[in-house]
């Protein structure tokens, strides 16, 4: 008695020669070697990757061994006293980022909508070119391009918003009286707004890619649809492109926060380390944790180091969690795989 | 009201140039006598309105900013400029038009503008760096001596040069390439023909990766390589770092390029009898071979202008060195952190030299990705 199930049509008659071959399943030994040495490279690559996220993590347990719950309340970073904290760090590190998403969030938005909805398009490719170019530029040259270009004139703007919004907190800045009779850059000059503002250009490039990606996407039949309806561009934009490209805005500003809360070398060479917990943008001196990390792993002695690594796993924990949901966002409003022949 | 369907229609290019946007175009590319009509997208009146309001708004600015108000400042004029001008534009429109066709001019120059914008600031970056530091870059003296040949703080700019930063950074960047082409492409490979759950976990997790900040690949060698294991501060710390940087990165983007790979291009091999490992090296790889290299080349440009990991791995050494594993090694993004935080305007001014150096390799790198991507479609 057998299980096997003739599938063949009723009528037809058996032809002998016409017999299947047989078909093996397992593998031939190129293609084990194959298999298994590729299989190798992927678990080779995570552990690696994944070694960096646990030894990371690892070193939570030394400092909170050391420095106690405090580790997360405490604001000084003084290696000198062996007083070590990253509250005024790590809420440093998200008012860097929050600014630069206020700046690039706008711009990104307008320009992806510009290159594909505005541009003419003998100029488009080149439009894309230099977006990609953009992102590619070295963030040392970005950081330098701000340290001694923007910085000095972008002051002259944060004492004008301080001059007439200086009564709100978040406006205010301490030693910079706007209406003394010296004025003094230095109150204004290596604030985190400046850093921001910085790290904005750097993740522009980023979000404006993702965004233009979707808004390309956006059906032509449905472009034309609203148009066919009397839609004037402006229009179609707001009822076809921007909805049909909501996850990859939302998603796009996501990774850019993702880069901007991680951003170092823009971050170092601007912001004058201050490790105090002040919610004033517009005023000199402030710390993220990359920056933070750069400037005290030189000379750390190795409990020292081990609580720059706990610093370091949250920053990165920050990072992943957000990189996490913008990937999926994104993944969520389109797919990558179509082409099929 | 003609105007409306003149001034502000779209041009036809989404159903006119097949070359634009192939998805949609597919009737009206084979069909040459059914082209659409052409659509003139602005009308005189629209220009003019334009100019108009450009140079009435620059008058009033001029006359309020520079005369009357107590404002000083070139950004904070070009800014009232533009605010002007925008109200200007409008009510120059509404004069004539619908307010439909005013909110549709409005959005269209502020997202012109705020395009204009993103561009200054690239073109100013860039510029920026050729003009400070054109002074030093043009002495050929720049590339062919090292740091120790004289004191960067104050020898004359015809003496002295980063020779030893530039060969630093290329052997940096070749140890960071060895490691991880293999491994990036090996591991895209894998995830897109072996494929199964714990593929699915190694794409999860190296998808996450690219986000590290760079920060943290450099901190991760420094404690776990010279710290921990001994390993002298050095290129090829430095160098791995990078790896660790570049990883994510290359085998992500070779994922996107292997994945486009039609199905039936592989079946097609597997049909004819070849094995799975056959198919990839012959089939697979090949269609690709230019978005791989694309891949691969983005991931080298990202890593050379990378700066935070190099800070805390590589050390810097003022003299020439070819061997990566004993001695400290200087790199172009160390050179121009190190030269742009002393007080020396020498220095300074050799610091944006070495940026336009290290701005030429990222652009000789980021055309050779251009090239070999634009072959690619060439091809098809």
């Amino acid at each position: 008695m057998t299980t096997l199930i003739d599938m063949r049509p009723a009528g037809s008659a058996p032809e002998p020669d016409d017999a299947p071959r047989p078909i093996r399943r397992s593998l031939s030994l190129a293609d084990r070697v194959f298999r298994g040495s590729t299989t190798g490279i992927g678990a080779v690559v995570l552990v690696v990757i994944a070694a960096v996220g646990v030894f990371l993590g690892l070193q939570l347990v030394p400092t909170l061994h050391h420095y106690g719950l405090h580790f997360f309340t405490e604001h000084q970073w003084n290696p000198q006293l062996n007083i070590l904290g990253i509250s005024a760090v790590l809420i440093g590190t998200v008012e860097v980022a929050i600014i630069a998403i206020l700046f690039s969030f706008p711009l990104a938005l307008l320009t992806a909508l510009y290159i594909s909805e505005y541009a003419p398009s003998w100029l488009r490719a080149s439009l894309v070119a230099m977006v990609d170019l953009m992102a590619a530029i070295p963030s040392i040259i970005y950081g330098v391009w701000g340290y001694f270009l923007i910085n000095p004139h972008a002051l002259y703007l944060s004492r004008w918003i301080n001059e007439y919004l200086g009564w709100i907190p978040l406006f205010h800045v301490q030693g910079g009286d706007p209406r003394a009779a010296i004025f003094t850059p230095s109150a204004y000059g290596q604030s985190p707004f400046i850093a921001g503002m910085v790290v904005s250009m750097m993740v522009i490039p980023l979000a404006c890619a993702v965004m233009l990606g979707v808004f390309q996407q956006a059906p032509i039949s449905e472009r034309e649809g609203a148009y066919a309806l009397g839609s004037t561009r402006s229009g179609m934009i707001r009822t076809v492109v921007l909805p049909f490209g909501r996850g990859g805005i939302v998603g796009g500003t996501m990774l850019a926060l993702g880069r901007a809360l991680g951003e170092t070398v823009a971050v170092l060479l601007i912001l004058s380390p201050v490790f105090d917990i002040k919610l004033r943008p517009l005023e000199n001196g402030g710390i993220t944790t990359a920056s933070l990390i750069a400037n005290y792993s030189g000379d750390a002695t190795s409990g020292q180091l081990s609580a720059l690594l706990a610093a370091g796993f949250v920053l990165f924990a920050m990072t992943i969690v957000v990189n996490t949901l913008a990937a999926m966002i994104v993944t969520r409003s389109r797919s990558g795989a179509q082409t099929e022949i | 009201m003609s105007a409306f369907a003149s001034t502000d229609q779209p041009d036809v290019r989404r159903t006119g140039s097949p070359d634009v946007q192939p998805a949609g175009t597919s009737q009206a590319a084979g069909d040459s006598s059914d082209r659409p009509r052409a659509v003139t997208a602005r009308t005189s009146d629209y220009w003019l309105t334009l100019a108009g309001s450009l140079i009435g708004s620059l008058g009033l600015v001029w006359l309020l900013y520079e005369e009357i108000l107590p404002f000083s400042g070139w950004i904070g004029f070009v800014a009232s400029w533009y605010v002007a001008y925008l109200a200007m534009f409008a009510i120059v429109t509404a004069i004539v038009h619908k307010p439909l066709i005013v909110v549709d001019r409005l959005w269209a120059a502020i997202i012109t503008g705020a395009a204009g914008i993103v561009g200054l600031a690239l073109v100013s970056t860039v510029g920026y760096t050729v003009i400070r530091g054109s002074a030093a870059v043009h002495h050929l003296n720049f590339f062919t001596q090292s740091e120790s040949s004289a004191n960067p703080q104050t020898a004359p700019l015809t003496q002295g040069g980063i020779k030893n930063a530039i060969f630093g950074s290329l052997i940096e960047l070749g140890i960071a390439t060895a490691v991880s082409l293999p491994l990036g492409i090996g591991t895209a490979v894998y995830m897109v023909e072996v494929g199964g759950r714990f593929a699915r976990v190694v794409r999860t997790v190296v998808e996450a990766m690219t986000a590290l900040p760079d920060i943290l690949a450099g901190l991760f060698i420094y404690t776990f390589l010279i710290l921990a294991l001994g390993v002298q501060k050095s290129g090829f710390a430095a160098g791995m770092a990078l790896s660790v940087m570049m990883l994510p990165i290359i085998a992500r983007s070779a994922d996107v390029a292997l994945r486009v790979v039609p199905g039936g291009l592989r079946e097609a091999s597997l049909a004819l009898g070849a094995t799975q490992w056959r198919t990839v090296w012959r089939v697979v790889l090949p269609t690709q071979r230019a978005g791989l290299a694309t891949a691969v080349i983005l991931g080298m440009a990202r890593a050379v202008g990378e700066t935070a990991p190099v800070l805390i791995t590589s050390g810097a050494s003022t003299f020439l060195t070819f061997n990566p594993f004993s001695n400290p090694m200087n790199s172009l993004p160390l050179y121009i952190f190190t030269a742009v935080r002393s007080p020396n305007p020498k220095f300074i001014e050799r610091g944006f030299a070495a940026g336009i150096v290290l701005l030429a390799m990222v652009l000789i790198l980021f055309g050779a990705a251009r090239f070999l991507s634009r072959q690619k479609v060439g091809r098809r």
